[in-house]
């Protein structure tokens, strides 16, 4: 039985394009998951290129063909199988794509410590800002599914993100330039920990100062059907009524729409609002609600009477 | 003895020195220090007027540009940038 997606959690979704679920796979798999990649001591491993040539060669990870449904993507019994038919795993897919999803790409991302890069004389530098992978205008939207089988600590420099900005469409690399943005985030997790992001999400790998090689598997998933209310089958979900604005009560009862309407310190203050109107946007599509609304801000430029 | 360029690229919350920074680069053309993305999580100056205040010449900032009819809502980029330079003298 699978575990959908709380309306709570949906929101978090909306409003950051990214949940966690910390050290949720088992210890069991996620040895089994570095055991069938191949994963050695450190002091086994003199070279970067033939360590993850051999992973690619030896691993059971499959070659999958982009468009293939998720549900025959990976062998019967393998770690990566097990990994997606988790119910908490199983259940946020089908809550954001739908049970039908589709693999349009999976890659095992490996960063190494800076002595590979000192013993062949190369720059060690961290991933620039960037958001995956051309300018994307669609209403619709992919996950990317990241699995940590390790711990990360902060040293091994996990993947940096940037909570709120998947709704703004840029140009992949066009954003390389901010080099650092207010309320970044980086992710230091436990093994087993399972990130799902927003296609649109900006984000880049750190550099990775520890001893140890960090490893982090990721898939994007495209839904084939409308993702409309999917972590919510039995359409419990009510729209809120309108609130009093600004001149308020202080001791209001917080609701799942000050999770939609979380701010970030990296908005500039007119362009907050507009991502805020933007989440909305994003909320009707999710709810099937075309008129709902929250703190005003699309009944208010929606009201035209010309 | 040399001259060389640090850049200072400063993304404001708005478009006014005194707005408070939301987004940094630097560029170090001195060689002294490597910098690179997610290197900092704290701001190098508050705003864009510590920045002056700290001998950063401003060179160029953003323009602002009506947004464009019928996609007055599409948010993208960071829109207030502001590039400051400071010219170092030395053996490098």
């Amino acid at each position: 039985m699978v575990q959908l997606l709380s309306t709570e959690q949906m929101a978090e979704f909306a409003n950051s394009g990214c949940l966690f679920f910390d050290g949720l796979i088992d210890n069991e798999t996620n040895k089994e998951f570095l055991n069938d990649i191949g994963h050695t001591d450190i002091e086994n491993v003199d070279n970067m290129q033939k360590y993850f040539q051999n992973i690619k060669a030896s691993s059971s990870i499959p070659r999958i063909p982009a468009g293939t449904p998720l549900k025959n993507a990976y062998p019967h019994k393998s770690p990566l199988e097990k990994i997606f038919q988790n119910e908490v795993v199983a259940g946020a897919i089908n809550s954001l794509v739908g049970s039908e999803a589709v693999v349009d790409h999976q890659f095992l991302h490996l960063t190494f410590p800076t002595k590979y890069f000192k013993k062949t004389n190369q720059r060690q530098m961290s991933q620039v800002n960037h958001q995956d992978s051309t300018i994307d205008p669609r209403i619709t939207f992919d996950i990317q599914l990241f699995y940590f089988p390790t711990d990360v600590s902060k040293e091994m420099g996990g993947t940096r993100y940037h909570p709120g900005t998947h709704l703004r469409i840029v140009n992949e690399m066009g954003i390389a330039k901010y080099q650092n943005i207010k309320g970044q985030k980086k992710i230091v997790c436990k093994a087993g920990t399972i990130g799902i992001f927003h296609n649109g999400l900006w984000h880049g790998a750190g550099v990775n100062f520890s001893d140890e090689i960090r490893y982090m598997f990721k898939v994007r998933l495209q839904p084939t059907e409308k993702q409309e209310l999917l972590w919510d089958p039995e359409k419990k979900y009510k729209p809120l009524p309108n609130k009093a604005l600004y001149w308020t009560d202080e001791n209001q009862e917080k609701t799942v729409n000050d999770i939609l309407m979380k701010s970030y310190p990296w908005q500039e203050a007119d362009t907050n609002r507009l991502d805020k109107i933007n989440t909305i946007k994003f909320w009707r599509m999710l709810t099937g609600n075309k008129n709902l609304d929250i703190d005003y801000w699309l009944t208010r430029i929606e009201n035209e009477l010309y | 003895m040399t001259k060389r360029q640090k850049v200072l690229v400063l993304y404001l919350k708005f478009p006014s020195l005194e707005a408070e920074v939301i987004s940094w680069a630097t560029f170090d053309g001195t060689g002294q220090k490597l910098h690179m993305t997610g290197d900092s999580d704290e701001p190098p100056y508050p705003t864009g007027l510590d920045a002056l205040l700290d001998g950063w010449r401003l060179f160029q900032s953003s323009q602002a540009i009506p947004e464009y009819p019928g996609e007055e809502f599409r948010t993208s980029y960071l829109k207030h940038e502001f590039f400051f330079e400071k010219i170092e003298e030395g053996d490098f």
